[in-house]
C-alpha cells in the first residue's frame, strides 16, 4: 500500500469534521467536530513528511497540536461564560446580527 | 510496541503496515461518524478520543513515534479530558433534538460535504506520488563521510530541527500558551455578586427555624436487613424518613421496591441540600 | 474690381497707438457707473456723456491723421494683444483704423454722443437714469470693438456686446412684461443670425485657418466657391438677425418698447447697421461668390418692399419709425448686394440715415416726453403749434428720408435706385422697380406719420399739455437736422466717400451721379405721388381717433404682415411639441429606466439580504461551498 491511502483517510476524516460543524447544534460538538478537522490535518502533514523524507511535516503537525490546545483552552473557556449567561449551548442563539 | 515500529521503519509500506492501515482506518472513520452523529455528548467525546488514538497508530507506523506520543498524551488525554470537564458543567445529560431547524441546511451540508470529499480525491488520484522516501534517513541522519551512522533518532532530529530552525515559532507558540491559559482565567472568572458568605452567616443558615442543624439519623439495622435503603425506626415504632438519602429513595421507586412511609401517606421527603 | 494692392497693413504708430482708447473710454465709464451704484447717481450722466464725447474727440483726431495719410497706407494695424496664442489658432485683439472703420466710429461716436447728451433730459425723471447711461455707454464700447476689429473674432466679440446691451435696454424698464418679453424675443431672434455668424467663422477658419481680413482677403480667390457661397450665405443670415432683415425682422418692432433714446441709437443708427458694416467689410468675400451677393440684394429688396408695407398701416409713431428703419436698411442691403457698384451708396446711405433717423427718433420722444408717452398717433394732431422745434427738426428729417432734392436722402437713396437700374438684366429691374416702388410708399407713410402728428386738429387725450422739450434735448435735435441736410453734400458729391472708401472696397466703375436723369425724375414723381396720396387720405379729412377696420392688407400690415403668426405656427408650436415629447420621453424614459433600476437593485437586495440569517451554521456552510468551488477551479485549470 502507498501513502496515498492515508491521505485519502486524512480527506475522509476531514469531510466528516466539516459535516459535523455545519450540522450540530451543541457548541461542544462543533468544536469537538474542528478537532477532529485538525487532527485529519495533522495526519495528511505526518504522510507528507513520511513522503518527501524530511522532518518539517512533522514539526509543523507539532505545532499544529500546540496551537490546538491553546485554542482549545480559550474556546471552552467562551463556551462556559455564555452557558453561565444565557444557560443555553446552542450556537443557534447567537442569530442577532441579521437582517 | 518499538518492535513492530522498527520492523514498519523498513518495509516501507510492507505487510504489518497495511494491516495496521486496514484495522484501523475503518475505526476510526466509524468513530468519527460516531462524534458527528451522537445524540449523547459524552459518547460523542469519547469516540473522538478513540479517533485520536488510532491517529497515534498512524504516526507511529509512518516513523513518527514522537508525535505518536505527543498524540496520546497531549491531545487524548489533557485535550479531550478537558472537553469532558466542560461537558460535565455543561449539561451532561442534554439531549440535542433531531429536527433541523434551518431550512435546508441538511441538503446543502450534505451535498457540498460530498462535492468536496469528490473534489479531494480527485485531486489525489491526480497526484503522482511515485515513491515515498521514507524516514529512516532523515530519522538517522549518515555523518560527514557518508557512512550509516546508528543515529539518535527521530526524537534527537526533530530536537535539533526545532530548536535551530523552527526556534522563533517555539518561542512565539509559549508565549501562545502563556496568553491562552490566562485568557481562560479572565473569561471564565466570575465576581461574586454578594459578598462571600462568612462563618457567621453560615451559622445563622444553619439554625433558622425550620432547618435541621443536627445530623440526619443513619439507616436502621434489623436483623434482616441493615441496607443504606433501610429506615431507621422512631421510638413510636414508626419508620423515620429522614434515615434514608433521597436518591437512594428515588432508586427504590424506579426498581420498584417495597413503598416506603412516604408513599403510604406520610409526609413527603424534603432535600438537604443547602 | 480688386483690391487696391492688398498689402500689409501699417503697424499703428503716434496718435493710432491710443485706439484702444476708443473703446476703453466708455467700457471703463460703464464699469464705474455699474460698479459704483447708487451712490452715483448725482453725477453718473455727466460721466456717461463724457465718455463718448471724449471717444468722438479722439475719433476725430484720428480721422484727421488718417486723411494726412495716402493711399493704402490709410489701413493702420493696432495691435493690443494676443487674445487666444494657441498654435494654428491664432485670435488677436488688434484694432484696424482705415477709411470704413473711421466712417462708422465718427458715426457711432457722434450721433451716440447727441443721444447721450439728449438722454439727459429724456431720462430726468428716471430713477435708474445711472444705469441707463452704464448700458448706453456700454452698448457704445462693444458697437466700437465691433467696427474695429481687424479679425472676424473681435467683429464677433462686438457683435455678441452689442446684442446684449440691446437686450438691457429694451428690457430697461423691467417690470413692464411686455419690455421684458421684447427684450427676450429681439435677443433669440438675434441668436439665430449670430448661430450663421459663428457657423461663417468657423468654416472661415477651417478653410484658410486665421481669421483676420487680411488673411481671409488673400485666401478667397483661391478657396472653393462652394465654400465661399456657404461663408456668404451664412454671414448674410447673422447680418438679418442683427440688422433685422427678412426673414428675422420681427423683433425690431417690439424693440420699441425701450426708451426712445435706445431706439435712436440702437435700432436706427447703429446696431442694425452693423449687418451692413460685415457685409461691406467681408466685400473679398462676395466677390468670389456672385450667387451669395445676388441673395443680399434679393433680402434686401424684400425687406424694403415689406418694410415699407408695414410702416404705412402702424398707429404707434415709434412703429411706424421702426418700419422705416427696416426699409432703410434694406435698400441699404440691396446696394451692398449690388457689388462694387453699390457698396460707397449703401455706405453712404447708412451714415445719412443714421443721421436723420436719428433726429426722427429724437422728435419722436420729444413728443411723447411733451404728451405724457402718448404713443398713438391717432391721440397726437395739431401740434406744430405747441412744439415748433421739434416740429421743425422733425420736418427736416421727414423731407431727408423721403428724398427731397438738396437733402441727405435724395442724394443716397436715388443713388442706390439708379445702381440697382444699372445691374441691368432682369434681376436690375426688379430690384430697381421695387426700390422705387418702395420710395413711394416711404413718402406716403411718412408724410401720413407727419400729418397725423403735426398738422389737423388735436386728438389729445384730456390730461395733455404739449410742451417744447427742454434745451438739453431740443440741440441734439437741431444738430442731427443739419446733418440731415448737409450730409449728402459732404458724401456724395463728387464721389468723395467713393473716393475715400476705395482702398477698403472696390471702387465703382464711375458711375456718377445723375440727378437730373430719367431715373431721378421718376424717383421725384413717385415720390410726389406717394406725399399726395398721403395727404388725400389724412390731411383732407379729420382722423378718427378709434383705428377703421382697413381693407385685409392694412389688417395683415398692421400685424407685421402676420410675421409673427407664421414665426409661431412654423417655429414655435413645433418647438414647444418637441420640447414636451423630449419631456415625457425623458420623464418616462429615462425617469423610468434610472427608477426602474434603482427599484431593481432595492429589490434585489432586499431578496439578497436574506441570507444574512444570523445563524452561524449558514455562514459556515457559504464558507465551506466557497471551499468547494475553490477547490473545483484549482482543479479545473490546473488538473
Amino acid at each position: 500500500m502507498s501513502p496515498t491511502y492515508y491521505l485519502y483517510l486524512s480527506a475522509i476524516l476531514f469531510t466528516i469534521g466539516a459535516l459535523g460543524v455545519l450540522l450540530r447544534r451543541n457548541a461542544i460538538v462543533v468544536f469537538m467536530c474542528v478537532e477532529l478537522m485538525l487532527n485529519a490535518g495533522n495526519l495528511a502533514l505526518v504522510t507528507f513528511s513520511r513522503i518527501n523524507g524530511d522532518l518539517n511535516g512533522q514539526i509543523m503537525a507539532f505545532f499544529v497540536m500546540v496551537v490546538a490546545a491553546a485554542e482549545v483552552v480559550v474556546g471552552l473557556a467562551i463556551i462556559v461564560s455564555v452557558y453561565r449567561t444565557r444557560r443555553s449551548a446552542s450556537v443557534d442563539d447567537a442569530s442577532l446580527l441579521k437582517y | 510496541m518499538p518492535a513492530v515500529i522498527l520492523a514498519a521503519n523498513s518495509m516501507h509500506g510492507g505487510g504489518p503496515e497495511t494491516a495496521i492501515f486496514w484495522i484501523f482506518a475503518p475505526l476510526s472513520v466509524l468513530a468519527a461518524l460516531g462524534v458527528v452523529f451522537s445524540r449523547n455528548t459524552v459518547h460523542g467525546a469519547l469516540l473522538l478520543g478513540g479517533v485520536m488514538l488510532s491517529l497515534a497508530v498512524f504516526y507511529a507506523a509512518q516513523d513518527a513515534p514522537f508525535l505518536a506520543f505527543v498524540q496520546v498524551i497531549v491531545y487524548t488525554g489533557a485535550v479531550m479530558m478537558l472537553f469532558l470537564f466542560v461537558l460535565m458543567l455543561i449539561g451532561v445529560d442534554t439531549r440535542e433534538s433531531l429536527v433541523e431547524t434551518l431550512r435546508g441546511q441538511r441538503l446543502a451540508a450534505s451535498a457540498a460535504g460530498l462535492g468536496f470529499l469528490l473534489l479531494l480525491f480527485a485531486g489525489l488520484r491526480q497526484a503522482v506520488i511515485t515513491s515515498s522516501a521514507g524516514l529512516s534517513v532523515a530519522n538517522n541522519p549518515p555523518d560527514a563521510q557518508g557512512n550509516a551512522v546508528a543515529g539518535q533518532g527521530n526524537i534527537f532530529e526533530i530536537a535539533s530541527l526545532l530548536f535551530t530552525r523552527y526556534i522563533f515559532a517555539f518561542e512565539v507558540t509559549s508565549a501562545l500558551l502563556i496568553t491562552a491559559a490566562l485568557g481562560a482565567m479572565v473569561l471564565a472568572h466570575r465576581e461574586p455578586h454578594e459578598p462571600k458568605r462568612g462563618q457567621r452567616e453560615q451559622m445563622r443558615d444553619r439554625f433558622k427555624i425550620g432547618t435541621h442543624p443536627t445530623p440526619l439519623p443513619g439507616p436502621g439495622v434489623y436483623a434482616r436487613h441493615n441496607a443504606v435503603d433501610t429506615p431507621a425506626l422512631l421510638p413510636d415504632g414508626s419508620p423515620s424518613e429522614l434515615s434514608v438519602p433521597p436518591a437512594v429513595e428515588e432508586l427504590r421507586l424506579e426498581r420498584g421496591r417495597n413503598p416506603q412511609p412516604a408513599e403510604l401517606g406520610g409526609p413527603p421527603s424534603r432535600t438537604r441540600r443547602p | 474690381m480688386t483690391l487696391e494692392a492688398a498689402a500689409p497693413f501699417t503697424a499703428a504708430s503716434g496718435s493710432f497707438s491710443g485706439t484702444w482708447l476708443l473703446v476703453a473710454i466708455p467700457l471703463f465709464s460703464a464699469l464705474i457707473l455699474l460698479i459704483g451704484g447708487r451712490r452715483t447717481n448725482k453725477w453718473g450722466h455727466y460721466l456717461g456723456v463724457a465718455a463718448p464725447l471724449a471717444s468722438f474727440v479722439l475719433a476725430v483726431i484720428l480721422f484727421f491723421d488718417l486723411i494726412g495719410k495716402s493711399g493704402a497706407d490709410r489701413r493702420i494695424d493696432d495691435h493690443l494683444f494676443s487674445w487666444v496664442p494657441v498654435s494654428g489658432f491664432q485670435a488677436n485683439a488688434n484694432f484696424l483704423i482705415d477709411p470704413l472703420s473711421i466712417c462708422f466710429v465718427l458715426l457711432i461716436t457722434g450721433v451716440g454722443s447727441l443721444i447721450h447728451i439728449y438722454s439727459i433730459g429724456y431720462m430726468a425723471n428716471d430713477p435708474e437714469r445711472r444705469r441707463f447711461f452704464a448700458y448706453l455707454n456700454f452698448f457704445v464700447a462693444a458697437m466700437l470693438l465691433l467696427v474695429l476689429g481687424d479679425n472676424f473674432v473681435a467683429l464677433y466679440v462686438g457683435w455678441e456686446g452689442v446684442g446684449v446691451a440691446s437686450y438691457l435696454l429694451i428690457g430697461f424698464w423691467s417690470y413692464k412684461p411686455s419690455a421684458a418679453t421684447a427684450a427676450k424675443k429681439a435677443f433669440v431672434v438675434n441668436r439665430i443670425g449670430d448661430f450663421g455668424l459663428s457657423i461663417a467663422i468657423m468654416v472661415m477658419f477651417a478653410t484658410f485657418g486665421s481669421f483676420s481680413f487680411a488673411d481671409v482677403a488673400a485666401g478667397a480667390p483661391h478657396a472653393s466657391k462652394a465654400t465661399m457661397t456657404t461663408i456668404g450665405l451664412l454671414l448674410l443670415l447673422g447680418a438679418c438677425g442683427k440688422s433685422a432683415q427678412v426673414p428675422l425682422q420681427s423683433w425690431l418692432g417690439d424693440a420699441m418698447e425701450g426708451p426712445t433714446p435706445v431706439s435712436a441709437l440702437i435700432h436706427a443708427a447703429t446696431m442694425v447697421t452693423a449687418g451692413v458694416y460685415l457685409i461691406a467689410r467681408s466685400n473679398f468675400i462676395f466677390d468670389v461668390s456672385p450667387n451669395a451677393r445676388l441673395a443680399v440684394a434679393i433680402v434686401g429688396t424684400v425687406t424694403l418692399v415689406f418694410g415699407a408695407i408695414v410702416g404705412c398701416a402702424k398707429d404707434d409713431i415709434k412703429k411706424a419709425l421702426a418700419a422705416s428703419t427696416m426699409s432703410q436698411i434694406g435698400y441699404m442691403m440691396l446696394a451692398v448686394g449690388l457689388g462694387p457698384a453699390g457698396y460707397a451708396f449703401g455706405i453712404a446711405h447708412l451714415l445719412t440715415h443714421g443721421f436723420f433717423k436719428a433726429g426722427l427718433f429724437l422728435g419722436a420722444g420729444s413728443v411723447m416726453h411733451g404728451m405724457n408717452d402718448e404713443v398713438d398717433m391717432r391721440r397726437y394732431g395739431g401740434l406744430r403749434k405747441y412744439m415748433p422745434f421739434t416740429f421743425i427738426t422733425f420736418g427736416l428729417g421727414y423731407l431727408a428720408i423721403i428724398g427731397f432734392p438738396g437733402l441727405a436722402g435724395w442724394f443716397t437713396k436715388d443713388a442706390i435706385i439708379e445702381a440697382a437700374f444699372h445691374k441691368g438684366g432682369t434681376s436690375g429691374a426688379i430690384f430697381g422697380s421695387c426700390a422705387l416702388a418702395a420710395a413711394g410708399l416711404t413718402a406716403f407713410y411718412m408724410t401720413r406719420v407727419m400729418l397725423m402728428t403735426f398738422f389737423g386738429e388735436k386728438r389729445w387725450a384730456d390730461d395733455a399739455h404739449p410742451h417744447e422739450s427742454p434745451g438739453v434735448m431740443v440741440v441734439p435735435m437741431w444738430i442731427l437736422a443739419i446733418g440731415s441736410v448737409g450730409g449728402g453734400y459732404a458724401l456724395i458729391l463728387s464721389g468723395r466717400l467713393a473716393k475715400f472708401l476705395a482702398v477698403v472696397v472696390p471702387r465703382p466703375a464711375d458711375i456718377a451721379f445723375k440727378p437730373i436723369g430719367v431715373i431721378g425724375l421718376g424717383t421725384a414723381g413717385v415720390v410726389l405721388v406717394g406725399v399726395v396720396g398721403a395727404w388725400y387720405m389724412y390731411g383732407r379729412r379729420p382722423v378718427p381717433v378709434v383705428a377703421p377696420v382697413g381693407s385685409p392688407l392694412t389688417v395683415a400690415a398692421r400685424h407685421d404682415l402676420l410675421a409673427d403668426a407664421f414665426n409661431e405656427s412654423v417655429f414655435m408650436r413645433p418647438g414647444q411639441y418637441l420640447t414636451r415629447l423630449l419631456v415625457y420621453f425623458d420623464n418616462r424614459g429615462i425617469d423610468g429606466f434610472v427608477n426602474g433600476f434603482a427599484a431593481f437593485v432595492g429589490g434585489t437586495s432586499s431578496r439578497f439580504r436574506r441570507f444574512q440569517t444570523g445563524f452561524v451554521r449558514s455562514y459556515a456552510l457559504s464558507m465551506f461551498g466557497g471551499v468547494v468551488l475553490v477547490l473545483a477551479a484549482l482543479l479545473l485549470v490546473r488538473g
